[in-house]
């Protein structure tokens, strides 16, 4: 009992993650309205998915026992063409992204170059490399250069973007200093932005690098070359053995890319 | 400092002699490497197709403008599947995503010999794989459908959900779980007031943030029959009802810059 007479409390419950009832209870009030509407407007053909369960279990089986030897020049073919698009498109994508990216920063580019480089990023960014991909091969016709000019296009918004980021972060002390000594330009741009910004550059490039190899393998689905369409094949004539192997060797590729990647960053800062 | 001597003078240099030769050995083996890559793709290039390429440009826009305006009756229970697909296949994929989290997390995962490889090895493997790939592998499965589109959210957003979180697990104070162990807490009780109440502001960015790449990318899943907005782009472009393509880019647009839009607000409030 303290002075006032009221007990003490002798429990205790966590606060709370959002603190207003009237809020939180709505928000519980509404998440089940919507899950109620949205789960009742699914149509599931249980008789399908019952079917298919006994495929997705030939599919998991296959993991175990992936045949990479039955479609090897597919295969093999499908992933060179990957690997080649993965590294023209990031280093056109890169060649394409620093004038952008120094033309978003709000501290080096006049607002008109500002605004239209911002436009550019925006535009690349809300559309998915795979509708891109599929404008791009009704224009440029079937094959690995419709999935280059879409990955390096896709390349150009994530990586501007973030470049621009970072060189509004940039210390100005030191932009000022060169600028102090007399340096033109591009002086000025080569000895105190791009030191700064260079470490963040070489990671987001290998980042971007891992990303379009990953995307590589899609924009094959609508022919614009790649493992995509190879896979596709596999999965259309169910060989799920020659699928597995697809996938196994997708995802070797890509933690070693990561690997890679983690020691190149290592080395370089 | 790396100074060279010129005709008896000193010039400062930016790096040491052997430093600048390894990076320009880098230059010259990625130019060679980038080259080489070009001229195989150039060689499977079809140039006369590409020189066609802006007349073809022209003639695709003319056709796409003006967007079929009335075609949107038909676009709003594709647009509602999509943000379904989106919204249900985050959850499932949030159920799935914190156990891996818990077991990939260095200081809350039981076993480091076997659990801890294989909950990164679930991690790789969903992120290594694109979401319109698992719908593929879906699609042949289940069958078409907004379930398979669903589960291919899901199991694409595991790896992405689980590692942001795992990282957020290993960052906690471990001091707070260290006071609650000392009241006499299990394990369990651990995890609910010393750990979760630290990564409930980061896991509800996550989501979040994941919440709106999958709107994103559920817009898509339909071109292999896998449910929602994408089934009527596909179903337009068989029939090369470019005006139509328009409007359900248009759609595309602006629910994406809604989704950005709400993961921003929310993100901001957590914050």
């Amino acid at each position: 009992m303290n002075r006032s007479g009221e007990a003490y409390p002798d429990s205790w419950r966590p606060p709370p993650f959002i603190k207003n009832p009237v809020r939180r209870w709505l928000l519980v009030l509404g998440i089940i309205v919507y899950l109620m509407l949205a789960i009742g407007s699914l149509e599931v053909n249980w008789m399908r998915v019952y079917e298919g369960l006994d495929r997705g279990a030939k599919f998991v089986l296959a993991f175990t026992d992936p045949n990479f030897s039955k479609r090897w020049t597919d295969i093999s073919e499908g992933l060179l063409e990957s690997l080649m698009m993965t590294v023209t498109s990031t280093v056109i994508g890169i060649g394409i992204s620093i004038p952008i990216g120094l033309g978003a920063s709000k501290n080096l580019a006049p607002l008109p170059v500002y605004l239209f480089c911002r436009g550019i990023i925006a535009l690349s960014r809300s559309f998915q490399e795979i509708i891109i991909a599929i404008l791009f091969v009704a224009i440029f016709g079937f094959g690995p250069l419709a999935g280059i000019l879409t990955l390096s296009f896709a390349t150009i918004g994530f990586l501007s973007k973030l470049l621009a980021e970072d060189i509004e972060d940039i210390d100005p002390s030191q932009a000022e200093a060169v600028k102090a000594t007399g340096a033109r330009w591009w002086q000025w741009l080569n000895y105190s932005i791009q030191p700064q910004v260079m470490p963040r550059l070489i990671g987001l490039s290998l980042y971007r690098l891992d990303i379009n190899f990953r995307e590589s393998a899609v924009v094959g689905l609508v022919g614009a070359g790649g493992i995509g369409a190879t896979l596709n094949t596999a999965f259309d004539r169910y060989e799920f053995d020659t699928a597995a192997a697809i996938l196994i060797t997708i995802i070797a590729i890509v933690m070693l890319m990561e690997y890679l990647s983690g020691h190149i960053r290592a080395w370089i800062q | 400092m790396p100074v060279s001597e010129r005709q008896g003078q000193k010039v400062w240099q930016r790096r040491e002699r052997s430093k600048q030769l390894t990076i320009w050995f880098a230059w010259l083996s990625g130019t060679a490497l980038f080259v080489f890559c070009w001229q195989l793709i150039s060689e499977q290039t079809q140039w006369f197709f590409v020189w066609d390429a802006p007349r073809i440009a022209a003639d695709i826009g003319s056709r796409m403008l003006p967007p079929r305006w009335s075609y949107i009756t038909e676009l709003w229970e594709p647009l509602w599947d999509t943000i379904n697909i989106a919204t249900l296949g985050t959850m499932l994929a949030i159920v799935m995503a914190v156990p891996v989290a818990f077991l990939a997390a260095r200081n809350t995962t039981p076993d480091t010999r076997i659990l801890r490889p294989i909950a990164l090895l679930i991690i790789v493997s969903s992120r290594s794989i694109n979401s319109l790939i698992w719908s593929l592998l879906l699609v042949s499965i289940i069958g078409p459908g907004v379930v398979a589109g669903m589960i291919a959210i899901s199991l694409r957003s595991i790896g992405f959900i689980a590692k942001l979180l795992y990282e957020a697990i290993e960052e906690i104070d471990p001091n707070q779980v260290e006071a609650v162990t000392a009241t006499g807490a299990r394990g369990s009780q651990v995890i609910a007031y010393g750990i979760i109440p630290q990564i409930l502001p980061a896991f509800a960015g996550i989501s979040v943030f994941r919440w709106d790449i999958n709107i994103r990318e559920s817009t898509v899943l339909g071109l292999v029959g896998a449910g929602g907005i994408g089934l009527q782009l596909q179903a337009s472009l068989n029939v090369l009802a470019w005006p139509q393509v328009t409007l359900i880019l248009i759609a595309i647009f602006i629910s994406v810059l809604i989704s950005e839009w709400v993961s921003a607000k929310v993100r901001h409030a957590i914050i």
